[in-house]
């Protein structure tokens, strides 16, 4: 091999990988934030649902979890604008899509959480007395919640990768930050060798401290 | 006295620091049924998985028909035999689980003829009138075609008994067979075993049916902390069994579930 | 309207077909690729499986995105050079290698040790028990996930858009460019490829149904 690598120019604007990497992790949390409360809302809407709510919840889902991430992006930033004579940035926009994106598939995580509990706790529930709200808010939320967590995390680490694709409409994360390097210095595969470690590890951290978050909450104790 | 077809002697095993079996020592003779009992944690489970080598063993010695199961025969050292050595030899001792353990994807059939084809190397055509012949035996001729989830557990388990028997092996090892049934089906499959016990059939039964114990086993062996601390003629040893303070208390057990 | 969107069609249909020889290529290598891995993950020595689990890792921890640039612009630097579309093309295989690695790895060991001890009992070898016993229920339990992967494939197919190769994303990009007329033509390329995933995703609910008496 006769290339000579040189990461100078990697580490000259390595600020811009830094918070490249602090805006991806930022889109990710509030994408899954605004995810988890569409759907948590259709999850219970699903499950206490008439026909056709249960209809438009399934053609939700099934449109976002059969369409590419990459076109959906576009369809958001370019498209839906285009129509409606309104506009908003980039990076309100990709959060959005990442938004509805994580929404689809945490519906099915939630309404199989809620599935999960056993019929048993709500029947005590019933029987000491507690109101329907109280048995939501006491007995179903807590339970699912921690029946869903290990799926939380994975959701939540599958879109900090996710996020990779803000690039293409120029919000400015880490591999837009990549890019920016890439080309204003030519030094195309030292930027690649630099930031493709700072996904890895940011993955594995972010995985292994969930796994301890949900071991604090733990049903079963060790 | 001639050899028995069972020889256990000294076996011990060990699961990490925890000794299971600590010198087990038993003799089956050709046609006797054993029912082995205990509490549980007592080590006869393993000892059953040890006879045709589903577990290690890690001291003492297990022949059927005089043939060592675990260890290559011969000069001193010990030599555990390879899985490919040990197929033919597991192929002669039969075994029956809790959990019946049937192949999903075959039919009750099916679930008969894999072994006699592809262990015995007998023909199809052979093997399907042999199993039918076992399968109408337990009771099971409407069933041939039946996948075993569309069987109910008694009919999975009397599927799992022809599977084992069909292949004429020497010796029938029954391991809690009717522990996962619901009461009402444990007789079916009892009297199952009965009949092969009529037959003349070796089995070596770890069972918690006292009832079957005492009608049809020839001897009971009791466990307890891995070793053989009862081992007489059924009958002989239930009548004792005030005497034996262990014994006494593990039966009180029993009979609290039941 | 409709004359517009007809006109655009043979120019999608291209697209469209890139998009099928891309995902199908991948699929067909990952098949391959996986499986081997995922058998070696579950049957292999420590020195078989600890460089697939470590492969595996890192590329689940990978952006695909990053993988498929790392590609492009890393292979030629070795001297190998397949152009951008086979770079992507060995991009997404190696990423979907991964994965089936991991479905097959599930299938294998999601089947219940009985059923490897009833094998024992009555005598088969392991070459037999295998051929017999687990795989033909590894199979069942392996083609519903896979077969989501497979839709999975052709999703990520999308992004060999951005290394310029004009499969049906980059199509309808192009048509847009022309046409100034963005949501329309997206919504087009969306039930393109929803069509395709949707029938892929229901092929395999209704296969997870069928097979579902392998449970226990």
């Amino acid at each position: 091999m006769d290339y000579h690598f040189n990461f100078n120019f990697v580490w000259r604007y390595a600020d811009k990988l830094y918070w490249g990497l602090l805006l991806s992790l930022e889109i990710a949390f509030v994408s899954i934030l605004i995810g988890m409360v569409i759907g948590l809302g259709l999850a219970l809407a699903y499950t206490g649902g008439g026909r056709l709510v249960r209809t438009a919840i399934a053609a939700y889902v099934e449109f976002i979890r059969n369409v590419p991430l990459l076109l959906l992006v576009y369809l958001v930033f370019y498209g839906i604008p285009s129509a409606g004579g309104f506009a908003y940035d980039a990076q309100t926009s990709f959060v959005a899509t990442l938004a509805l994106y994580s929404g689809a598939y945490l519906v099915e995580v939630f309404r199989a959480g809620l599935d999960a509990i056993p019929k048993g706790l709500i029947d005590a529930g019933k029987s000491i007395g507690l109101t329907p709200w109280q048995r939501f808010l006491y007995v179903r939320m807590p339970m699912m919640f921690r029946i869903v967590l290990p799926s939380l995390s994975n959701v939540y680490v599958s879109l900090f990768k996710d996020t990779s694709l803000a690039y293409v409409i120029a919000v400015p994360e880490l591999t837009y930050g990549a890019n920016w390097i890439k080309t204003n210095t030519f030094r195309v595969i030292e930027v690649w060798l630099v930031v493709w470690p700072m996904y890895l590890v940011t993955c594995y951290v972010l995985l292994h401290g969930l796994r301890l978050l949900e071991r604090r909450f733990s049903l079963v104790r060790r | 006295m001639s050899q028995s077809l069972v020889q256990i002697r000294g076996v011990k095993k060990s699961f990490g620091t925890t000794r299971v079996l600590d010198g087990v020592d038993l003799d089956v003779a050709k046609g006797e049924v054993v029912c082995v009992i205990g509490p549980s944690g007592s080590g006869k489970t393993t000892l059953l998985r040890c006879i045709n080598l589903l577990e290690t063993y890690d001291d003492g010695s297990i022949k059927v028909d005089s043939v060592e199961v675990g260890y290559e025969d011969g000069s001193g050292s010990r030599k555990r035999r390879s899985e490919r050595a040990l197929a033919p030899i597991r192929a002669d001792i039969g075994m029956v689980f809790q959990l019946f353990n049937l192949f999903p994807h075959l039919s009750a059939l099916e679930n008969v003829t894999l072994g006699l084809t592809k262990v015995r190397g007998i023909s199809k055509a052979e093997a399907k009138d042999r199993a039918t012949h076992w399968l109408t035996r337990v009771g099971l001729a409407d069933k041939l075609q039946s996948l075993p989830s569309q069987l109910s557990g008694g009919q999975q388990q009397r599927v799992g008994i022809a599977r084992a028997v069909a292949m004429g092996p020497k010796v029938l090892l029954l391991d809690e067979i009717t522990s996962a049934l619901d009461p009402e089906l444990v007789g079916e499959v009892l009297s199952v075993v009965q009949g092969l016990a009529k037959d003349g059939m070796t089995m070596i039964v770890v069972t918690h049916e006292m009832t079957f114990a005492r009608d049809v086993g020839s001897r009971i062996v009791f466990m307890d902390d891995g070793r053989v601390q009862i081992d007489g003629p059924s009958r002989e040893v239930l009548a004792n069994a005030a005497s034996h303070e262990r014994l006494k208390s593990f039966l009180a057990r029993i009979e609290m579930k039941h | 309207m409709i004359a517009y969107i007809a006109n655009t069609l043979p120019f999608l249909w291209e697209g469209l077909l890139v998009t099928l020889a891309v995902s199908g290529l991948v699929v067909a290598i990952s098949l391959a690729t996986g499986v081997l891995s995922g058998v070696g993950l579950v049957y292999g020595p420590w020195w078989v499986r600890l460089p697939i689990r470590i492969y595996s890792d890192i590329l689940r921890g990978t952006p695909l995105l990053v993988l498929i640039f790392l590609i492009i612009y890393g292979l030629p630097l070795l001297g190998i050079d397949f152009g951008n579309y086979g770079s992507a093309v060995i991009a997404l295989a190696a990423f979907k290698t991964a994965h089936v690695a991991e479905i097959a790895r599930g299938a294998i060991q999601s089947i219940h040790y009985g059923q490897t001890d009833a094998g024992k009992a009555i005598g088969l070898t392991f070459p037999q028990r295998l051929q017999y016993v687990i795989l033909p229920q590894a199979v069942r339990r392996f083609l519903p996930p896979w077969i989501n992967a497979v839709a999975d494939a052709v999703k990520g197919s999308a992004l060999v858009s951005l290394a310029g190769i004009v499969d049906l994303t980059l199509a309808v990009q192009q048509v847009i460019g022309r046409t100034y007329d963005p949501l329309p033509m997206y919504l087009l390329g969306a039930a393109m490829y929803f069509i395709i995933n949707y029938s892929l995703s229901q092929t395999s609910r209704r296969l997870e149904a069928r097979f579902a008496y392998i449970r226990e």
